[in-house]
């Protein structure tokens, strides 16, 4: 194999894990992006005469295919638009968050000494709160919106990658390459970003598929107890919250927006546990 | 003799707050010689490699003497002026498996040193790199530089990085028990590899090995260490000759002899 990246890549492909979960994220995405024109109705439009109405599957101008819930709003419409929120949530905040997490792993474990003392020490303070408390303290500071749950998120879930690329850090550090690499008179730098962080990377990686799953699940809990969007536009988490209310009379709304939610996250389970095996043999 | 390479001179280093590992430890390597630095595990050769080459591990520090390489002074050097001495020496690790970055290609490790020590181009040094690669018996060099680590064997990736050691003509090569980890055939084959380059590129080479057979093969003069002291200091004729010291005489006795049916170990 004279070329083994594309060979992993193309490998990937042959994985169940990253099959799966790559097909269900992927309609989410065209879900997410086509939404105005795969939405069947106006995600916000009421229609009183059609309140709680049962899903039913015949083709008409006025069919509601998963119901509508208790201000007669198509649920399959507010579904859909609600994966943008639940999307853009999972890239924003995932990624944010692993820069932020891998750059302090990375300057605690290279660099050592008092910066690595201090950045633990924070670690561990910040990860003894229950992170749903915390979040919503945050959301009540920062005020409601979905750049405040973006950022909470971020303030939350840095620890989880800062441990791990620490601690990947570290084994790195000790190897002999990169003695040789200060043999060679590269600098501290240098080293970090030629030799420790191509290895540190792939890790990132797998971690950052399972963070966008909790950004998911964080954003639906913000939303559950009112602190995210407002309750107006479609959110799944927001979906949740009204759907408990009328779950003996509708249970369709509950139901339909936990789906989706378990969907997405699953999606994004299965994606990392994939990328997690293909990537392994490259990181030994 | 001609004039020394490397000089250590009452090198002792130690654990911050815990015990001594080097105690006065003074030896020289002529330019072109190989010195064999001997002695059990434990027994501070390696340190003294690492100290030589400035990559001690965190919790280790120089306590005393000095090491004088190409007229300068390196114990206490400043670490932005010790990265300039990077041409000048190299080393040649034990363990191919971790030395090379499981990341990255060939080529693009070989190249790093030429580029920022000789300041030439890309193409020019993966051109150099390609030269190296002939020059350590590889075949089919052109698609090794191309190539991972994990897809050479262990022979393989100790000849890169012989090839990446000699890179920059450095004036002395520290080789951290080079072929340990390999399996017999190959040794044999690894030093004669280095033997051969350290002839013809007139290197200093400072050559740590528990392994006695080894020294006689390639080395002109050795030292003995046992528990961070030397023991014994001598050509290697001498010593093979006549060894002086009873830990030297252990050390021979501890090694085994095919030649000789029933030859102890031990």
């Amino acid at each position: 194999m004279a070329n083994p990246v594309p060979g992993t890549l193309r490998h990937a492909l042959t994985n169940w894990r990253v099959l799966a979960g790559g097909v269900l994220l992927l309609l989410l995405a065209i879900a997410a992006i086509f939404a105005s024109a795969l939405a069947p109705y106006d995600p916000l439009d009421q229609d009183l005469a059609a309140q709680l109405a049962a899903p039913d599957w015949h083709f008409g101008a006025d069919a509601h295919a998963l119901g509508t819930d208790s201000l007669g709003r198509d649920v399959l419409s507010r579904l859909i638009y609600g994966s943008r929120v639940a999307l853009t949530v999972a890239f924003v905040a995932g990624f944010l968050t692993a820069i932020a997490g891998t750059a302090m792993g990375l300057a605690a474990g290279f660099f050592g000494g008092w910066l690595d003392a201090v950045i633990s020490r924070a670690v561990d303070i910040w990860s003894s709160f229950p992170p749903v408390l915390l979040s919503i303290i945050l959301v009540a500071l920062l005020g409601t919106g979905l750049w405040s749950v973006v950022a909470a998120i971020v303030l939350i879930d840095w620890t989880r990658f800062c441990r791990v690329v620490r601690a990947e850090t570290l084994k790195q550090r000790r190897l002999d390459y990169v003695d040789a690499a200060v043999v060679a008179g590269l600098r501290p730098l240098a080293i970090l970003w030629r030799e420790i962080v191509p290895n540190v990377l792939p890790l990132a990686l797998v971690l950052l598929t399972l963070e966008m799953g909790l950004a998911v699940v964080i954003e639906a809990i913000l939303s559950f107890v009112g602190l995210s969007i407002s309750s107006d536009a479609p959110s799944w988490g927001g979906m949740i919250a009204e759907g408990r209310e009328v779950v003996h009379q509708a249970p369709w709304v509950l139901i339909g927006a936990m789906l989706v939610l378990l969907a997405t996250v699953l999606g994004f389970n299965v994606l990392g546990d994939g990328l997690k095996q293909e990537l392994d043999p490259v990181l030994r | 003799m001609s004039e020394a390479a490397l000089t250590i001179k009452n090198l002792s280093a130690g654990i911050a707050r815990g015990p001594m590992l080097l105690h006065g430890v003074s030896l020289s390597v002529a330019a072109g010689e190989v010195h064999g630095l001997v002695g059990m595990s434990g027994a501070g050769k390696s340190m003294v490699g690492r100290c030589v080459l400035g990559i001690l591990p965190a919790k280790v520090a120089i306590t005393g003497g000095s090491i004088r390489f190409a007229g300068q002074e390196l114990v206490g050097m400043a670490e932005r002026q010790r990265r300039r001495i990077g041409a000048g020496m190299a080393l040649i690790p034990q363990d191919p498996l971790s030395a090379l970055n499981p990341s990255r290609r060939i080529v693009s490790q070989m190249t790093d040193v030429m580029r920022l020590r000789l300041g030439i181009s890309p193409t020019e040094a993966a051109a150099r790199a390609l030269a190296l690669l002939h020059e350590v018996h590889i075949r089919d060099p052109q698609s090794v530089l191309r190539r991972y680590p994990h897809e050479l064997s262990g022979g393989m990736r100790q000849r890169v990085l012989i090839a990446t050691a000699f890179a920059c003509e450095p004036k002395l090569i520290v080789a951290d028990e080079p072929t340990t980890a390999l399996d017999v055939t190959v040794q044999k084959q690894i030093l004669r590899l280095i033997r051969d380059l350290q002839r013809s590129h007139g290197t200093a080479l400072l050559f740590v090995t528990h392994d006695l057979g080894v020294v006689a093969k390639i080395c002109n003069s050795v030292t003995v260490l046992n528990a961070g002291r030397i023991v014994e200091q001598a050509p290697v004729a001498e010593i093979f000759g006549q060894p002086r010291h009873p830990y030297t005489r252990a050390l021979f006795a501890a090694t085994p002899r095919y030649d000789q049916p029933g030859g102890a170990v031990g």
